[in-house]
């Protein structure tokens, strides 16, 4: 008895350590951006989130162009690939949830997630941005390619698979039971994805559009390849522009005064914060959503 | 088959009009066959059991009456069913209005996650009921049929899952009655309860036997003779007996059934 309950308190106790550890980590991540920032925060204060120059060379470093840009891509991307990660969540859950051409399905949308984004870069570069010169020109729009609607594009097909499979496993484990007694009601099938499983599954369906937000917030390499990297605030949704993400991965090597340094480590508070933040109100609206 | 056609000719005039015909039924799983050729018709306003042992096609039977294993993928089906008179498996059958006429009550009682009011008026709602006042209506209407009105009726904004099993039961069959079907099919509808409740379920089959044709699948005896009037015997796939409750309970026909009554097997 004894030797249970001692067993039991060193197990919870080794995972409330592992639980610390988790939570540590995210402290000392915060710690060192917060640290690492405070030069530029003390020099620019609150215009350094506002400001809208990023011009090295002259010392001046606001980051509004990059928030935008951060902001402006993710929330396309997740607009553009909703209804596409939505069918194939409905496809593989609902109407192709066993056999083998579902498993083959299924393992293809997870083999997306897996391929390296610097190869989802090169594909964007050669396939995407071409499309997107095309469709430029058919708008009589300077047709340059790059820019924040080609990383839009590229970025949605790499979030599919997260928000697809979440959904996807969400929707297969709606109840039969339920779902048989709206057709048992004489539900068509419609009407019992759109009143029985949609319902039921809608926050385990969000938490996976989250996840892909927030995947879509912090992708560096594909985007940086695709966007153009042009450090202004961009005008039109094809203007090439930049993201806090792909911005770091650029400047990072060069920054060459500790002010610069210090104002890209203040970029990735900023995007910490802004991830937290989105994470946060997500949580918010699931609880809702969920009641 | 032979009992079947038996007792048409000795106990179809007491039946009023028969509601389910079914002739020649066979149900198969892929390539297994689940029901071997059932011949039988359920007569009107009275409560048909089904009684047999686990495995023996109870399920499958009543669940070939409202086309629900239509959703099971890989199946087929032989023979003739007709429900209210029309060929339920012609081609073109609207399912839809088939399965308002044809209600069904689970095993598991499965009320939506929804308010006990959306639960009810789910089905008027599909079937093109709009009227908020009809719909009011229809909603204390079935729970008063289905004896939980005063049970819920100052609580209709809260979620059906608060309900206790037997209520949520109940609800279940409201939510059934609230499309106005002539025949409900009942698998195990008690199986799940406590006594309380299965006694209530049993109180609630016996009021609504005056108003509908109702068909139920038990495990239990006692049940079976408590609120049926006819019990049909199924082994191994076969329909092997059926008669009023009385008579088959008190000397069957059959040995096989006379053996299962009797507990010798199953
Ligand atoms: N979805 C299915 N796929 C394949 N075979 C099935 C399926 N459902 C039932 N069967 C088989 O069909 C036969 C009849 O099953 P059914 O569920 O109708 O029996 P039952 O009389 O309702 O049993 P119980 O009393 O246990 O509910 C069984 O042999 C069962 O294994
Ligand atoms: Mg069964």
């Amino acid at each position: 008895m004894n030797k249970v309950l001692n067993f039991d308190t060193g197990f919870v106790w080794s995972m409330r350590l592992m639980a610390l550890l988790v939570i540590g980590l995210v402290v000392a991540v915060g710690y060192v951006l917060v640290q690492g920032s405070s030069e530029a925060f003390q020099k620019f204060g609150l215009s350094f989130i506002t400001g809208r120059e990023w011009d090295p060379i002259m010392g001046s470093y606001g980051s509004l162009p990059f928030i935008v840009g951060s902001l402006l891509t993710a929330f396309l991307a997740l607009l553009i690939s909703i209804p596409f990660s939505m069918s194939i969540a409905l496809y593989l859950g609902e109407f192709a949830n066993k056999g083998k051409i579902s498993a083959i399905f299924t393992s293809l949308v997870e083999l997306l997630a897996g391929i390296p984004s610097v190869i989802y870069g090169f594909w964007a570069l050669f396939y995407l941005v071409p499309v997107v010169r095309w469709i430029q020109e058919r708008l009589d729009i300077p047709p340059i390619g790059v820019g924040i609607f080609s990383a839009a594009l590229i970025l949605a097909i790499m979030i599919i698979p997260f928000s697809a499979s979440i959904a996807r496993e969400v929707i297969r484990m709606v109840p039969v039971g339920l779902k048989e007694a709206a057709y048992a009601l004489g539900a068509t099938r419609l009407e019992v994805i759109k009143d029985v499983v949609l319902p039921v599954g809608k926050s385990g369906i969000f938490a996976g559009i989250m996840l892909a937000l927030g995947r879509a917030l912090g992708e560096t390499m594909a985007v940086t390849m695709v966007i153009g990297n042009n450090n202004i605030m961009p005008d039109s949704l094809f203007s090439p522009a930049n993201t806090i993400a792909s911005l770091l991965a650029n400047e990072f090597a060069e920054a060459d005064s500790s002010l610069y340094v210090s104002s890209l480590v203040g970029l990735g508070l900023v995007l910490f914060v802004m991830t937290a933040l989105i994470n946060f109100l997500g949580k918010m609206l699931i609880r809702r959503l969920s009641k | 088959m032979l009992a079947t056609m038996e007792y048409k000719e000795t106990e179809q005039a007491t039946a009023t009009s028969v509601k389910v015909h079914v002739e020649g039924l066979r149900f198969f799983y892929g390539a297994s066959e689940a029901l071997h050729g059932i011949t039988l018709d359920i007569p009107e306003k009275q409560v048909t059991a089904l009684i047999g042992p686990s495995g023996c096609g109870k399920s499958t039977f009543l669940r070939t009456l409202n086309r629900m294993n239509d959703l099971i993928e890989n199946t087929r089906v032989e023979g003739l069913v007709e429900v209210l008179g029309d060929n339920i498996y012609a081609p073109g059958y609207d399912l839809a209005e088939l399965r308002r006429r044809v209600g069904m009550v689970f095993q598991r009682s499965n009320p939506f996650p929804k308010t006990i009011f959306e639960n009810i008026a789910y089905g008027p709602r599909i079937h093109g009921v709009r009227d908020r006042a009809t719909l009011e209506e229809i909603v204390e209407k079935s729970l008063r049929n289905a004896a939980l009105w005063d049970e819920v009726k100052d609580r209709m904004n809260q979620s059906a899952l608060g309900l206790s099993g037997g209520q949520q039961q109940r609800l279940c069959i409201a939510r059934a009655l609230a499309v106005d079907p002539e025949v409900i099919l009942m698998d195990e509808p008690a199986s799940a309860l406590d006594p309380r409740s299965t006694a209530a379920v049993e109180d609630l089959i016996l009021e609504l036997r005056n108003q509908y044709t109702i068909v139920i699948v038990t495990h239990n005896m006692q049940q079976a003779s408590r609120v049926s009037d006819f019990t049909a015997f199924f082994y191994e796939g076969d329909l092997v007996e059926l008669g009023k409750t009385p008579n088959l309970f008190t000397c069957p026909r059959e040995k096989r059934t006379e053996d299962y009554i009797t507990g010798r097997f199953g």
